[in-house]
């Protein structure tokens, strides 16, 4: 489904529960409202987004870095094709890890790893190297300096 | 951030429920009232350590696939002045100042861009270009997605 399928009380029903969500006691009341339908409706049309998976979840984004997470890095490293599986799957076991994408470049496995202290970080780091025996100059170690933005929302209407 | 808080977080953190009532649930696990739960919330909201309260979409089920990681060359006395610039851009979902490595990476700038197509993110990233003023930069599309979670997890322990 893209989001040209998607109808256009769907897409506005989205962009609304995406940008401006009533924390109230009855917020898909609210949400009718002000798309002219029923509540009822508002829940149906929900519920179904969510079933589809067109909704991860409906709650708080919280801010990392106001909850003492705020070591962070975003390693790149040089994979051959014939240990990327294996790479990937102990990669992954970190819940620290939580990106982790294939890109196009010679440093093609791109991760994110975020942690309480730079220690933890440091200890992190040196330990998924030696799991996965990726020398260390195929490997990027790219440190934040500075969040500038962080704010994943999207545009459907 | 107190102990009710971290409960109102916690019993939130897979979402609320698609009722008439969602937070009465949430005020039941925890044994206060909705209001309570709401005032808490909105309080949460304003201190920051909620970003935001809303649906989160997978956007790559609505046909937005293609993900770019752009790395710029910024001279270090334009940082802050073309983090903000970007920051504004609706386009851009992610916009950090990350550390160089001297002879092995130049790029300083990272911004995430999300859209429909390889195209038309390839077009905004020359606007961008051109409306920042920064030529240098290495775009990464995504091939595959082998992870991606949220990155503050309420089973962590933090004070």
């Amino acid at each position: 489904m893209t989001a040209s399928k998607l109808n256009e009380i769907d897409k506005k029903l989205l962009q609304l529960a995406q940008d401006q969500f009533p924390i109230t006691k009855r917020p898909w009341a609210t949400l009718s409202n002000k798309l002219k339908i029923t509540e009822e409706e508002v829940i149906l049309r929900l519920k179904k987004l969510h079933k589809e998976g067109i909704i991860r979840k409906i709650g708080p984004i919280l801010e990392a870095r106001k909850l003492s997470l705020c070591a962070s890095t975003l390693i790149a490293m040089k994979v051959p094709e014939e240990k990327m599986e294996h790479v990937i799957d102990i990669i992954n076991e970190y819940k620290s890890v939580s990106h982790n994408y294939l890109r196009e470049h010679e440093y093609n496995l791109w991760f994110t790893i975020t942690t309480s202290s730079k220690e933890e970080l440091r200890r992190t780091i040196e330990e998924i190297k030696r799991r996965t025996r990726i020398p260390d100059t195929d490997v990027l170690d790219l440190p934040t300096s500075r969040s500038f933005k962080i704010d994943v929302r999207f545009q459907f209407t | 951030m107190d102990k009710i808080d971290q409960a109102v977080l916690r019993t939130m953190q897979d979402g609320i429920p698609i009722l008439k009532e969602p937070f009465a649930e949430v005020a039941k696990k925890i044994g206060i009232s909705q209001d309570e739960v709401i005032a808490r919330l909105k309080r949460l909201v304003n201190d920051g350590v909620i970003r935001r309260f809303g649906v989160s979409v997978n956007q790559r089920k609505v046909g937005i696939v293609a993900n770019a990681l752009v790395a710029w060359r910024a001279p270090q006395n334009r940082v802050e002045e073309v983090g903000k610039a970007m920051s504004n851009y609706r386009e851009i979902t992610h916009c950090y100042e990350r550390q160089i490595i001297p002879e092995k990476w130049k790029y300083n700038v990272f911004t995430v861009i999300h859209g429909y197509d390889q195209k038309s993110v390839k077009q905004f990233i020359e606007r961008l270009s051109k409306e920042i003023g920064l030529k240098e930069c290495l775009v990464l599309f995504s091939v595959k997605q082998f992870k991606r979670t949220s990155v503050a997890l309420l089973n962590h322990s933090y004070s």
